[in-house]
């Protein structure tokens, strides 16, 4: 109980390993592409819990890596966020080009090499 | 500066809302619902952040991942009809496989947290620093300064992949170029 | 309970906002006057904006409850709360349910930065501006989701042009306002993202930053101006909601308190971006001249202005006291319009006790500022014919964004070398 109710880096890795886990299972099982990208932004989400969390970690740390000014971490977390919308945009275009040629969302049914 | 309030109990609220909105996430049968339930969770996310000392990883996450990057979704899910997708098969064939793998990797979590913490606590707590009310400044300066910005030329080849990607969308998306 | 007195008399005298100092008891206070200060100045929006449209087009406008039509707000609140509340039967019941409540909870949690006075806001975030625009940027989501959950054609078409319109409106108002965060890093060295840092920046230039580097602030302000038009959905920018097109856009399926709610958030939206304006171009809470008309006389006078304003408001209503008919009818109207001018008028004498004088004087500035904007609102509504939806995207995309793109880039290399711009414009550092 004790160990519970003092939060540390360790609780933010163990909600940030189950969203990654809720999100694996999200893009290989779901079919609409939409929720497929969606899984991907949890899966980029979990990773940037992680990120904040170290961050957060290293700031109490002694020692040339750790200190208040070791925010790699942060500025790790704003790249992937920057890379979420580069891969949003990118994703939801060829969603719409996909789309209009066959009229579906679903990614099994993207098997063919032509059409 | 002053010491944090109720912490455990807003940990726990926020992470309940962000397990319980990523499983709505990959549960929902309607596109527009899920992207509801994915926005709860990168809000309480942003929560998380403020609790963690990081306000400007918080406020860039509202603006662009629930102001901008949702915003994007809904219009998609808009624009491309999902009447016939609600009624259809939500889960591929593979569904069994997919679930098994992601147990797996689960599993490997687990056996990693149990081999390495044998009687020792992982991440001791160090001293307790609030460096919010710099944050920004600091991060500004990692990101731009010409003596401490490590990361400088990495913000702009971050640049570069953002105007590529806009060039790529378009081209995309547009039926005549 | 002596420790509860204490706690609560303990904030009076330390010069913070309540969210620095940590006081829960007065955060409270704050948000609650905040909210409640919110309500009033919405609903007294209601009736100005109907009684200036209407003298613009020379009528009368709301004549009937209550004198000159003063309750007429109270009136329109009552008819909403007990009209039906429809949902429709095809509609998305619990999306169609929570939008409007996205849109108000966005719309009225951005005031918990806005700085009303150095230490008259609920707190100051080292992140402010950011937080502002990222939140009133979530209300769009409220927006696209009751036009969808409406399940009907006009709400979708309007969710969507929103949508559109916001999201390209939000480019060109970053770019605006990052233009101004480089300024405030002028004095310092460093910049700051905080409302309150950034008024105080503006105090320690010794201009607003509309006059910094002119005309590079005013251009600044204009597209900031525009843009903020855009993205509360007001005319001549709302195609979202164009009654000639749309029928009400995404809010046509929408009835009583849940469209009561859509009004409410619409009216602290625009409030809210005009109180981002005037705390990043206006000086915020500065009296105007700080550098022109300095010295403790003109202090004074300027001390002065809130009282005798609420007293020019209790002259006006005296005066159409004496102009009200003398008919036996009008009797409980003349009384109640006097008694209201009293009450102003008595407000107005409170603002002249000296302590009471220095505590308002900031919020008055601010409220009169923003209420300026308020009124170029409702001009605008006035004036302007609406925009066709392909024009409103090319300014946006290929007038607006070059614009402060160009303005960002000016901004930048003429702040590197401020001292010089200064010379050139005959301006000395103090």
């Amino acid at each position: 109980m004790e160990a519970m109710l003092h939060i540390t880096t360790l609780h933010y890795l163990v909600l940030g390993a189950a969203l990654f886990l809720l999100g694996v299972i999200g893009v290989l099982t779901r079919r609409n592409v939409v929720i497929v990208l969606m899984s991907i932004e949890l899966i980029l989400n979990a990773v940037n819990l992680n990120l904040v969390a170290f961050s957060r970690y290293w700031q109490g740390m002694p020692g040339h890596l750790g200190g208040p000014g070791a925010l790699h971490g942060q500025v790790f977390a704003i790249f992937v966020i920057t890379d979420a919308a580069a891969e949003a945009a990118v994703g939801l275009g060829i969603l719409i080009a996909f789309f209009r040629n066959k009229e579906t969302v679903n990614v099994d049914e993207v098997n063919l090499l032509k059409w | 500066m002053n010491p944090p309030v109720a912490t455990p109990f807003f940990f726990y609220l926020l992470a309940t809302t962000m397990i319980v909105g990523g499983i709505l996430v990959i549960t929902r049968k309607n596109a527009v619902h899920s992207a509801l339930a994915l926005i709860t969770t990168l809000l309480a996310q942003a929560a998380l952040y403020l609790m963690l000392y990081a306000p400007f990883v918080a406020g860039v996450q509202i603006i662009l991942y629930a102001g901008g990057i949702m915003v994007l979704f809904l219009f998609v899910i808009m624009l491309i009809s999902i009447e016939r997708a609600a009624k259809e098969r939500q889960f591929n064939k593979q569904w069994l496989v997919g679930i098994a793998a992601a147990a797996a990797l689960g599993g490997l979590f687990i056996a990693i947290y149990t081999t390495t913490t044998k009687g020792k606590t992982l991440f001791p707590e160090g001293q307790v620093s609030y460096g919010e009310s710099q944050n920004t400044q600091a991060i500004a300066a990692l990101l731009f300064d010409r003596v401490h910005g490590t990361y400088m030329f990495a913000f702009e080849i971050a640049s570069l992949l953002l105007l590529v990607a806009i060039i790529g969308a378009v081209v995309m998306a547009k039926k005549r170029i | 309970m002596h420790e509860l007195i204490d706690y609560i008399q303990s904030y009076l005298k330390s010069n913070l906002t309540p969210g620095a100092a940590g006081n829960i008891f007065w955060a409270t206070v704050y948000i609650l006057l905040v909210f409640v200060g919110l309500s009033i100045a919405v609903i007294a929006m209601n009736w100005l904006e109907r009684k200036i449209l209407a003298h613009m087009q020379v009528r009368l406008g709301p004549m009937r409850v209550g004198p000159h039509g003063l309750l007429q707000p109270i009136a329109d609140a009552i008819k909403l709360l007990l009209k039906e509340d429809i949902i429709p039967a095809e509609a998305d019941k619990f999306v169609f349910w929570i939008a409007p409540f996205i849109v108000v909870l966005a719309a009225f949690t951005v005031f918990v930065v806005v700085p009303f006075g150095p230490t008259h806001a609920i707190t100051d975030m080292n992140i402010g501006i950011l937080f502002m625009l990222g939140v009133s940027s979530l209300s769009v989501l409220g927006i696209v989701t009751a036009g969808w959950a409406s399940n009907s054609h006009y709400p979708l078409i309007g969710a969507l042009r929103s949508s559109a319109q916001m999201v390209s409106y939000e480019v060109a108002m970053g770019l605006a306002v990052v233009s101004v965060i480089m300024m405030t890093s002028l004095q310092t060295g460093t910049g700051t993202l905080s409302m309150i840092g950034i008024v105080q920046a503006q105090q320690t230039s010794g201009e607003w930053f509309i006059f910094k580097f002119f005309p590079l602030g005013l251009i600044g302000f204009f597209i900031f101006a525009i843009a903020m038009v855009a993205e509360t959905n007001r005319a001549p920018f709302d195609l979202p909601e164009a009654e000639s097109e749309l029928t009400a856009g995404f809010h046509t399926e929408y009835s009583g308190f849940r469209w009561s709610l859509f009004f409410l958030a619409e009216y602290s939206a625009m409030i809210a971006v005009s109180s981002i304006a005037v705390t990043l171009w206006l000086g915020g809470w500065l009296r105007p001249f700080p550098n022109l008309l300095h010295g403790s006389t003109w202090d004074l006078v300027f001390s002065l202005v809130p009282g005798l304003t609420f007293l020019f408001f209790a002259a006006i209503c005296f005066f159409n006291v004496v102009r009200m008919p003398k008919h036996p009818l009008f009797k409980i109207q003349t009384m109640g319009l006097a008694g209201f001018g009293a009450v102003l008028g008595l407000i107005g004498l409170v603002m002249f006790v000296p302590g009471v004088r220095d505590r308002v004087g900031d919020i008055f500035w601010f409220a009169a500022k923003v209420a300026g904007f308020m009124y170029l609102y409702i001009w605008y509504r006035g004036t302007f014919p609406r925009y066709r939806f392909d024009q409103l995207m090319k300014m946006g995309w290929k007038v607006l964004l070059p614009m402060g793109l160009a303005l960002l880039i000016l901004t930048a290399v003429v702040a590197m070398r401020a001292d010089l711009w200064d010379q050139l414009r005959g301006v000395g550092h103090p």
